[in-house]
């Protein structure tokens, strides 16, 4: 049975590979089309490739099996984040950061900061802090991919052979064709994913009577479920898991550059307007039918997920082969993208400042991409403890640099000493609360650090209201720094 | 550029999508129709609601308070 599924699997995987060797095709050895593809992406690609990197894991694994043992608040939460707080944060972030790309050619977050504020520590510190949280997590698609394998395949296939196929696959086509390669297969990746959740909620529901007599069933074994509310879902949980996500999402390095990369203002128009409807399409049936399997009596093993449990019960064999393809569809497309921005990172914002730039910066990138990837599959075999800690709790040190460069962005008055303080000094509330209280201390995530100090909040959120009032306070108490060019930003009335 | 007005009643449009995206009048509440709790039926409508608010700011407003800042 396995060899069925392994095929499924496989044959994906080589569909996957030859999307991203055509794009090779259309490629220039420069820096900006390796990362940006020449800032070219129009709509379906730019929506569906920030979709699918949106997407991890989560979306198969993750986020059916809490609404499977929680209920279907989640969709809330998803919809608040993604559907909502994330287009207005596309405008407000994205468009403008897409503006002075256009202007002033930036590839990454780190030189758009650092031109504006004339501070290569500042660059470096950005770009530091992002691979920081960037690498646990990618070390987690893998390991989460790894794992996917194993189980598809009852162990036959073992751990490091899963993850790291996986790995040279990706290694292959971002190698090969930077940006433009990762769109497409995320595009791909993206409509595959939606077309499998949709068949899987249609094929369960058939076979136990539509939708109304699962819910009834839900009803009677889980009634508190149905009532919004309670349990795990406070408002603070709710609103806070929403908000600290949704301004992390924006500076995860793979989302925040594709603001750089869309072709024209009409694109970001299209994709802005289209985010909720995109996260209804694709939550609503996942996090359902995570739900329904509740009711439905599906038995999940320990440490295992919902939707695979739920298949193996309703549908045939190479149906549930399918939901594997899926979900390391899901991984693949948010790694690949990562893979490329940790690159640009690191080529751009601190290889480059710290040794000068490359001969022919595509080709380091390249051998960049390599060396990340490989640096994560390592970490995913040893993966210790504190590491997946680091991973799983990365959206909330992104979230801790989103309100410094919304300050940038809009407030002349923002200073580099500001811009400095806000950063470090989140970071540090944030990672010390991260070490103090659940590395080291007894807490078993940020959550329960959060209901036990911030009346319930995540510590994320206090960490963001530390970086306003950082940048706000020391940018008043402070006057610019030789080298800031206000006019980077503002106005046209640039200094050189 | 729209007028001082509008745009005051954009930011009201977005922040009202923003507070009501989770039926929080529905806290508690248990009900269900057509296979879906009521609540997630809200939301479902919302999310509607919510892109055609994003294309008409997208038509009427977009390029407001980002474009020349300053």
């Amino acid at each position: 049975m396995a060899v069925v599924e392994l095929a499924l699997v496989g044959a994906y995987l080589v569909l996957a590979l030859a999307v991203g060797l055509v794009a090779f095709r259309l490629t220039d050895d420069t820096a900006e089309d390796y990362y940006l593809a020449s800032r070219s992406l129009g709509t379906v690609v730019l929506l569906f490739t920030t979709f699918a990197t949106l997407l991890s894991a989560f979306t198969f694994f993750g986020g059916p099996t809490l609404t499977y043992a929680r209920g279907p608040e989640w969709m809330l939460v998803m919809g608040l984040m993604d559907g909502v707080l994330f287009a207005v944060l596309w405008y407000v972030v994205g468009y403008r950061q897409w503006l002075l790309g256009r202007d002033e050619g930036y590839v990454t977050l780190g030189e758009m900061l650092g031109d504006r504020f004339g501070s290569t520590g500042l660059r470096v510190l950005v770009a530091g802090v992002s691979l920081f949280w960037l690498l646990p997590y990618v070390m987690l698609q893998q390991r989460g991919a790894g794992q996917a394998v194993v189980g598809l395949t009852d162990g036959a296939v073992p751990y490091w052979v899963g993850a790291g196929g996986i790995t040279l696959f990706m290694i292959a086509y971002v190698v090969a064709s930077g940006m433009r390669g990762v769109a497409w297969t995320d595009t791909l990746q993206g409509v595959f994913m939606l077309a499998f959740i949709w068949g899987a909620v249609v094929w369960v529901l058939a076979a136990v009577g539509g939708p109304t007599a699962a819910t009834e069933a839900l009803a009677d074994s889980n009634p508190e479920f149905l009532v919004l509310g309670g349990g795990l879902y406070t408002p603070q949980y709710v609103v806070g898991t929403a908000v600290y996500i949704a301004f992390g999402v924006t500076m995860f390095p793979q989302i925040n550059q594709r603001f750089f990369a869309a072709d024209s203002a009409a694109t970001l128009k299209r994709t802005f307007s289209l985010w909720p409807v995109l996260v209804v399409l694709l939550f609503l049936p996942a996090f359902m039918l995570g739900t329904w399997a509740a009711g439905l009596g599906v038995v999940v093993p320990e440490g295992g997920n919902v939707i695979p449990a739920v298949l193996r019960e309703f549908t045939p064999a190479w149906f549930a082969a399918l939901v594997v393809a899926g979900a390391l569809a899901a991984m693949m497309s948010s790694s690949d993208s990562m893979l490329l921005s940790g690159s640009s990172y690191f080529t751009r914002d601190v290889y480059a400042p710290l040794a000068g730039e490359a001969d022919r910066e595509a080709l380091l990138g390249r051998a960049v991409v390599v060396g990340f990837a490989v640096a994560a599959f390592a970490l995913s075999l040893t993966a210790t403890q504190s590491i997946v800690r680091i991973g799983n709790t990365a959206f909330g040190g992104f979230a801790q640099l989103t309100l410094p460069v919304i300050a940038a962005l809009y407030w002349p008055r923002t200073t580099r000493t500001g811009m400095l303080a806000a950063v470090v000094g989140a970071q540090l509330f944030y990672l010390g609360t991260l070490v103090a209280g659940v590395i080291l201390g007894p807490f078993e995530n940020m959550g329960s650090v959060g209901a036990t100090y911030y009346l319930g909040w995540h510590p994320g959120i206090p960490g963001m209201l530390l970086s306003l009032l950082l940048v706000v306070g020391v940018s008043v108490a402070t006057s610019p720094s030789p080298g800031e060019d206000v006019g980077a930003y503002f106005g046209g009335q640039r200094a050189d | 550029m729209v007028s001082r007005a509008e745009r005051y009643g954009w930011i009201l449009a977005l922040a009202v999508l923003v507070a009501f995206a989770v039926p929080w009048f529905l806290w508690g509440d248990g009900r269900t129709a057509l296979g879906l709790p009521l609540w997630l039926w809200w939301h479902v409508g919302w999310m509607g609601l919510a892109a055609v608010v994003f294309r008409l700011f997208a038509i009427r407003a977009w390029d407001d308070g980002v474009e020349g800042v300053a």
